[in-house]
């Protein structure tokens, strides 16, 4: 078998037994990103990648390893990497080699983990197929032809594409799971607060969350135990001790009570969706579940209240990106007020420059009571759905996406690529924990089943994942051509 | 709520952003679109509703007031488009 035929703890195994050396993992996993047409990284940082195996290597020489020694990954180009190019996918950021590590970089890179380079992404997070990316779309390894998701569309391509071994995302409306759903992979958005946003630029301050993009459920529990946890250079992380997320995998689903939201299933799904979803809800009865309907009235509200909730914390967010200090400055600007338009609307894209323009529109005096304030009161009512929901079942299961990945410039209007994240955003609103596992395929294309969950239930719900991945073999489809 | 070309161009300025002439008229469409799609939350009855700020229920954490951060101006500046004397330098302010 070859390097990345493997997961990431059959890796972590062979590191550990000296099979093979992080080096040689490393060399083998370039060659793969460099030899990929999927675009699915920003920059590679070969050098980089090596000078950290090879001190990885040392370590494990000598016995002193963590989880995640000596395992390429490909990180998300929104985290800050210390004198590495972060982009966030922005032209805006093009110039930007950050002076600084995100928390989840430090943390990433003090178990001695190999980053292979910045994955590719929506710009500055907006997106739900990659598509906005200043370095162009990232192609669907199931069909190149197809969108892959977003943002983190990078990252899952990486990851199915057996490209790197896991992967780094961010979720701010759905933007690891739909992905994770549209790429075949497994990807975990943490409970808001379970990881720090310290160093990780932001879109919309109250929702976003990073967390894994992996094969497997317990690859991924490797990797939030790695990069979760209390700090206080952000002020919303949560000071709760980190749970050993692998201990629980193995724990027995008998008696687990599955909730069934009737609103995820009605008219915008695609049948093959349902039907691959369905199935695998059936999976679980079968390991001593039970099924029960359960009802969140406000579900088709999250989308309204989430297009005004999270552009106008991005029009405030991405006002620091302004031409003066770091970034994109443009050409010989006649005067301070040219400088920061000609900045901002020759460095942001299209679709950034309609979020900002409706945030600021929201926030503005006498609309900020008729939008914002009733997008934040809304937000209120989609969280209590929940709540009420999960006094009568554990978890809540349904589709990620109403559909498979759809082609690559077949969504030309904002609005239906805004209406594809019906199913993600409330979790965001609410902020929930929930992952996406490959559950089916329909036409030859990856359908994902969400898995959601209460405030830090992530060790459930990768337990729940992991025993269906013990049952089932979606999670073990590649695409044509990746074996 | 329906927004006209001329609004769209304010909001823009408010925004710092430049909309082309020639696509003033589009993006004014895909404005109107969006918020025709935001518009369906009046449908919702929130008189009594508390509004949900952030998803979880914590209090602000304080700190001591004590300098943590370290002068580390000069590695900031080094990726500035324009400084001078420690000064980030933009076009002339007041004559």
């Amino acid at each position: 078998m070859e390097f990345h035929q493997f997961t990431l703890k059959e890796l972590q195994m062979g590191l550990r037994e000296k099979k093979f050396s992080s080096v040689e993992l490393t060399n083998h996993f370039i060659k793969r990103a460099r030899n990929s047409d999927l675009n699915a990284f920003i920059t590679i940082t070969d050098d980089l990648a090596i000078e950290q195996a090879k001190k990885a290597d040392s370590l494990i020489a000598i016995g002193q390893l963590n989880d995640l020694t000596g395992i390429p990954y490909a990180h998300k180009d929104i985290f800050c990497t210390l004198g590495v190019k972060t982009s966030a996918g922005s032209k805006i950021l093009d110039p930007f080699i950050s002076p600084y590590d995100a928390t989840v970089s430090e943390k990433l890179n003090d178990s001695n983990a190999v980053m292979l380079g910045k994955a590719n992404m929506d710009e500055l997070a907006m997106g739900s197929g990659n598509e906005n990316s200043f370095y162009g779309p990232v192609k669907n390894p199931w069909n190149h032809s197809k969108i892959p998701g977003g943002s983190s569309g990078g990252s899952a391509a990486a990851v199915a594409a057996k490209i790197s071994p896991f992967s780094t995302g961010t979720d701010t409306g759905g933007s690891i799971r739909q992905p994770a759903s549209l790429c075949g992979i497994t990807g975990l958005k943490p409970t808001y607060g379970r990881v720090s946003r310290y160093g990780m630029i932001a879109y919309a301050s109250s929702l976003d969350q990073a967390g894994p993009m992996t094969q497997t459920a317990e690859d991924a529990a490797i990797v939030l135990k790695t990069i979760a946890g209390f700090d206080k250079k952000d002020s919303t992380s949560a000071d709760k001790a980190v749970p050993d997320y692998e201990k629980s995998l193995n724990n027995s689903l008998e008696g687990l009570k599955i909730g069934i939201p009737q609103e995820y299933f009605s008219e915008g799904l695609e049948d093959g969706v349902k039907q691959n979803v369905l199935d695998a809800i059936k999976e679980f009865e079968a390991l001593g579940a039970t099924v029960k309907e359960v009802s969140l009235p406000h579900s088709k509200f999250a989308i309204p209240a989430y297009y005004i909730i999270a552009p106008c914390e991005c029009s405030s967010n991405l006002s620091r990106l302004d031409g003066v200090r770091y970034g994109y400055r443009c050409e010989s600007p006649k005067d301070l007020s040219d400088l920061y338009i000609r900045s901002r609307s020759e460095g942001f894209g299209e679709e950034v420059k309609r979020r900002i323009m409706i945030g600021s529109f929201a926030l503005s005096a006498g609309y900020y009571d008729a939008y914002y304030l009733k997008a934040l009161k809304s937000r209120r009512l989609i969280s209590n759905d929940f709540q009420e929901a999960f006094k009568e079942v554990d978890v809540i299961m349904g589709p990620v996406s109403p559909s498979t990945a759809w082609d690559i410039g077949s969504k030309k209007d904002p609005v239906s690529n805004y209406l594809s994240d019906i199913y993600t955003l409330s979790v965001n609103l609410a902020g929930l924990p929930a992952m996406s596992i490959p559950a089916g395929l329909s036409n030859n294309m990856p359908v994902g089943l969400h898995i959601i969950g209460n405030y830090w239930t992530e060790e459930r719900l990768l337990n729940i994942a992991h025993q269906f991945q013990n049952q089932t073999d979606w999670h073990k489809k590649s695409p044509k051509g990746v074996d | 709520m329906s927004l006209d070309n001329k609004e769209v161009s304010q909001i823009a300025y408010l925004s710092r952003l430049q909309v082309e002439e020639n696509s003033l008229e589009s993006i004014t469409a895909d404005l109107n679109n969006i918020l025709n799609l935001v518009e369906q939350l009046s449908e919702l009855d929130t008189d009594s509703v508390e509004p949900m700020s952030h998803p979880l229920n914590m209090t602000q954490r304080l700190r001591e007031d004590e300098v943590t951060e370290k002068d580390q101006s000069d590695l900031f500046q080094n990726i500035a488009p324009k400084t001078g004397k420690s000064h980030y330098l933009v076009p002339t302010v007041i004559e």
